[in-house]
């Protein structure tokens, strides 16, 4: 059987599927009858699957050849990550071993809290505390026969590069968007096959009755850098209006979350937990003085504990619909099976149900995954390292958390300009090109928490 | 200083309201209690049907009946989280509800064993569906669906709600069946604030012309509204409503200005404001600059609302609450200008607080006074109709008041005459583009002949012998769109592509269903958010979705 190899996923998985056709013989197209190819006697679970891996179709992508080998490909070979145990995580588990996937790891730092019941349906009320990684992995073993799930309490960022390396997809179910961003510039830049292939990458997003699933594969579509003006920077009350003018209920629990806290300490040091009641009773009650006060209403405990733990409103039904779509997209980029969604879809079910799904554009000199050449930013000649500090963290398209800045003088040495402790805080003020011959077309480097390598940026002072 | 335990004033919050926090912030307590009090009936517990119920029983769905008279085999197995390998040859609504009860213990949830077939014809015009708030439905012959179809449509005091969702393959197809749908508060992604600068009510003018705008220090603590106000009033006097003015195009409201004038009123507007000493740096004069667009919005009631309001149901509410309402709001309008009650909520705006504060407050009370009016005339339409069961209370009214410029209504169209009728929009578009039709125009014809050929065959096409099906099944594709009068062929890719389905259930085709459905159907019970009116075609081949209204749009 001749095959076109070519770059893609598509051309990685079919050489895999090749392989193990190599090692058994022949590939089989449909034959009427599934017959049983496995000793398993449970070979009947897999038809459903089967009418799709085995038969031809006009719609599915081009290195596509029906044959059974993609189900044993999938339960014996193919490796897929599962980023983020919540509310997607849950879901996207469920799908991928229904679908056949059998080796598919997933990682958490989280353990479950009460509120995760609603939607994270892994888990039950004896749960709580517990890992949610280990839950949701065992709960899944359990119940789906030949399932290998494996978990990982940790951060991502614990997991080194070769961690991420072995896998052949990796889909993202996060809530932050620092994380989703440290994740998408390591998977981006991961260089797993002579072709310059990268590793695809599915991602989800939810909220409320909201949702988004973008296809990344790199450098055919763009990643989750290039179209960061989608993750709008939060936006934060004025400390002044907080202080002096509050007019809403979130302006006088921000102003205790943020100004009282720290002056009256009611717990000693303890920062606060938003999810220790009596922390949450403290602010709510000092807020609903303060509100009194100003003659605002509308304080309630449900509204402090959002604004103080800046909750996002989440439904089983919208993580299910979500995490649905990632999983299908999942399937097809290993298999090839259908054409790939092209390549970002909205989905909102406020009125009706309402999808959006376009080909987003890649962005030139994008931090993540188009690293050819340094992204230029512009500064007048005086620019102090506080202004820069702010250019990296207030700019729409970069939107970074704490980033760490060095810089090349007009030596070639490099400078800590500002590394987030109190010996370079007084650099702050000082300017990148008197104090540190940072030069015209200089260099600086940034590390940042939402990128998982250092970026470099070329300095021009207009 | 202060002590760690919380004092009396905190309230207590219940393991409930802790465990549905995240969806409380979106229907609040009150759609909450409608969820608990609901009873939800599915008919097969198949991979779409689980995935259903799992959306439901998680936010705490009341309780739920499964009708299914099937036995688990090793297929439903492989597709369907909620059975497992002991299960085969077992009930499998049976199965499926024991894993389901297992997410959630506050929900019940019960199987009947019984064929839905002899369940419709014994149970005919019985009380037996009687008690479910929602049926759906999942892969059923179109004689079952149009027999269920007709029965709920057509029951007696009142049609209940049917949802019917079929998943072959990388399609999915959802059919909402709704006789009468009404919804208060439809949580619209944005709504224009109701500002009544165009329609200024008395309070509003005392208070905007208290507040003293003589000097800087005033101006900036001032809310952008009132002094947006005061430039604009004297725009309108000096520039629209002068003898000699060619500009004003509206005699009967000045304040209704077109795109030119709207021009003309922003260079206005910040010449003044840099008159009063005001410059970009100063929130009111940003936040003035930037309402233009949005704040000189005439008040208008929305054509939706207005056609609730032309409803024949106004004139005749019988015992509904909210058809009461329609009809005291009718009255409110006629007699206060042709205008809804004011909203009462306001947008932030930079200022001192006293100063919002009591801007916020003028429109409160205009609007609790709205409500109260509003209120009024309810009682007196309930107490002209006799002895009415309804009760009323003023907090109900309130609600509605508010929400009065985002009312919904749906009159929807059965599926049993869906099934007798040319879909006639989906066969112009396909008609109009026969070289590269809209796939999801497409798929839905191939769902409904798969229906068809389900009907006569017994099996779906492709089922086992996907080449030898597809003759069938092209002949069954013509034959449909015969009957529909189109004058086109059945396009072979989507036949071909049905066939190699064969009808199964793809697990995560199934889940993207499945959560639509159950939020339609949360929708439905808590008569809050808008449902989809009426059919959506799921594409996962594209990873797209197109909504239509059928049979006729």
């Amino acid at each position: 059987m001749e095959f076109e190899i070519t770059a893609g996923v598509g051309g990685r998985i079919l050489r895999l599927v090749m392989e193990v056709e190599g090692a058994q013989g022949t590939g089989t197209l449909d034959s009427g009858e599934f017959c049983s190819r496995d000793s398993n006697s449970n070979s009947k679970r897999w038809n459903h699957m089967r009418k799709i891996l085995e038969r031809p179709s006009p719609f599915t992508y081009h290195t596509f050849n029906p044959s059974y080998e993609y189900l044993t490909a999938l339960q014996e070979y193919v490796r897929v990550l599962v980023v983020g145990a919540g509310g997607l995580g849950c879901e996207l588990l469920k799908n991928l071993v229904l679908l056949g996937f059998r080796n598919v790891d997933i990682i958490d730092m989280d353990t479950i809290d009460i509120s995760n019941l609603n939607r994270q349906f892994l888990f039950r009320p004896d749960d709580v505390g517990k890992s949610k990684a280990h839950c949701a992995a065992a709960f899944v073993n359990k119940r789906v026969e030949g399932a290998n799930v494996i978990a990982h309490h940790c951060k991502i960022q614990d997991k080194d590069v070769d961690f991420y390396k072995q896998f052949h997809v990796v889909v993202c179910g996060l809530d932050s968007i620092t994380a989703r961003k440290w994740l998408n510039s390591l998977i981006v830049t991961l260089d797993v096959s002579e072709e310059d292939e990268k590793i695809p990458f599915v991602d989800g997003g939810t909220e409320g009755f909201k949702g988004n699933v973008r296809v990344i594969r790199t450098p055919e579509t763009p990643c989750v850098e290039c179209n960061l003006d989608l993750y709008p920077p939060q936006i934060n009350f004025p400390m002044c209006t907080l202080a002096s003018t509050p007019r809403l209920p979130e302006h006088c629990i921000e102003y205790v979350r943020l100004l009282l806290w720290e002056r009256e300490k009611p717990f000693g040091e303890t920062p606060i937990d938003g999810d220790c009641p009596q922390h949450i009773s403290w602010i709510y009650e000092k807020a609903q003085e303060r509100a009194a006060q100003f003659r605002i209403d509308g304080i309630t405990y449900r509204l402090t504990q959002g604004v103080v733990k800046n909750i996002i409103p989440a439904v089983a039904s919208t993580n299910a619909v979500i995490a649905a779509a990632c999983s299908t997209e999942v399937l097809k980029l290993v298999t090839g099976c259908s054409r790939f969604m092209d390549n970002f879809m909205l989905f909102n079910d406020l009125d009706g149900i309402y999808t959006f799904t376009y080909s987003a554009e890649r962005k030139k000199n994008c931090l993540a995954c188009d690293r050819g050449e340094a992204r230029q930013l512009f500064f007048s000649k005086n620019v102090t390292v506080q202004e820069v500090y702010n250019y990296l963290v207030e700019s729409k398209d970069i939107q970074m958390k704490s980033p760490g800045i060095q810089g090349y003088n007009k030596e070639g040495v490099l400078k800590n300009l500002y590394m987030k402790n109190i010996t370079t805080e007084e650099n702050l003020k000082k300017s990148l090109h008197v104090d540190f011959e940072i030069p015209d077309g200089g260099e600086i480097q940034v590390a940042d928490p939402t990128f998982a390598v250092a970026v470099s940026f070329k300095i021009t002072y207009e | 200083m202060t002590s760690a335990t919380p004092s009396p004033k905190s309230p207590e919050v219940s393991e409930k309201s802790k465990k549905y926090d995240r969806q409380l912030r979106l229907w609040g307590d009150h759609g909450q209690y409608k969820l608990e009090s609901s009873h939800v009936c599915l008919i097969n517990a198949n991979a779409t049907g689980t995935e259903i119920l799992k959306s439901l029983v998680l936010p705490g769905c009341g309780r739920f009946t499964i009708i299914d008279s099937k036995e688990v085999t090793e297929e439903d197995v492989g597709n369907n989280f909620f059975l497992e390998l002991s299960h085969v040859g077992q009930n499998r609504g049976e199965c499926a509800k024991t894993l389901l009860c297992e997410m959630n213990l506050d929900v019940s949830g019960e199987a009947v064993i019984d064929d839905l077939e002899e369940h419709l014809s014994v149970h005919k015009n019985s009380k037996f569906f009687d008690r479910f708030s929602v049926v759906i439905a999942s892969e059923l012959s179109d004689k079952t669906l149009k027999l269920l179809s007709r029965t709920l449509w057509e029951k007696p005091g009142k049609s209940i709600p049917l949802i019917y969702c079929h998943c072959i393959g990388f399609i999915g197809w959802i059919r909402v069946q709704l006789k009468e749908h009404t919804v208060i508060e439809s949580h619209p992604d944005s709504v224009i604030d109701d500002l009544r600068l165009d329609r200024p009510f008395p309070e509003m003018v005392e208070y905007f012309d208290s507040i003293s705008l003589s000097s800087r220090e005033d101006i900036v603590k001032t809310p952008w509204l009132i002094v947006f106000h005061r430039i604009l009033e004297q725009y309108v006097k000096s520039h629209l409503l002068r003898e000699d003015s060619m500009n004003c195009v509206n005699k009967e409201n000045p304040h209704h200005l077109n795109t030119q004038q709207k021009r003309a009123f922003k260079e206005y507007l910040e010449k003044e404001l840099r008159t009063m000493g005001l410059h970009e740096g100063d929130d009111v004069f940003a936040e003035s600059m930037k309402a233009v667009n949005t704040a000189l919005t005439p008040t208008t009631i929305p054509w939706q609302v207005q056609e609730i309001l032309n409803d024949k149901k106004v004139t005749d509410p019988e015992n509904s609450q909210f058809w009461i309402m329609c009809a005291a709001l009718k009255a409110f309008i006629s007699e206060n200008n042709g205008l809804l009650p004011v909203r009462g909520v306001l947008p932030d705006m930079t200022a001192e607080s006293a100063k919002y504060i009591g801007l916020q407050n003028v429109y409160r009370d205009k609007a609790k006074r709205d409500a109260e009016d509003v209120y009024n005339r309810c009682q007196s339409i309930m107490e002209e109709s006799g002895n009415s069961p309804i009760t009323l209370k003023p907090e109900d009214v309130r609600l509605f008041c508010k929400e009065s410029c985002n009312l919904k209504l749906i009159r929807g169209q059965p599926i049993f005459e869906e099934l007798e009728t040319c879909p006639s929009s989906i066969v112009n578009e396909i008609a109009q583009n026969q070289e590269s039709p809209n796939p999801d125009c497409m798929f839905y014809v191939m769902m409904r002949a798969a229906l068809r050929y389900y009907s006569e065959f017994n099996f779906y096409p492709g089922a086992s012998d996907p080449e030898q099906d597809i003759t069938e099944f092209k002949a069954c594709v013509s034959r449909l769109l015969a009957e529909w009068n189109c004058n086109v062929n059945g396009n072979a890719d989507y036949i071909q592509e049905i066939c190699r389905y064969g009808g199964s259930e793809i697990p995560s085709v199934a889940a993207f269903v499945g959560g639509c459905v159950a939020q339609e159907a949360i929708k439905i019970i808590t008569g809050q958010y808008t449902p989809l009116n009426n059919t959506l075609i799921y594409n996962a081949v594209d990873c797209s979705t197109t909504s239509f209204n059928l049979p006729t749009d």
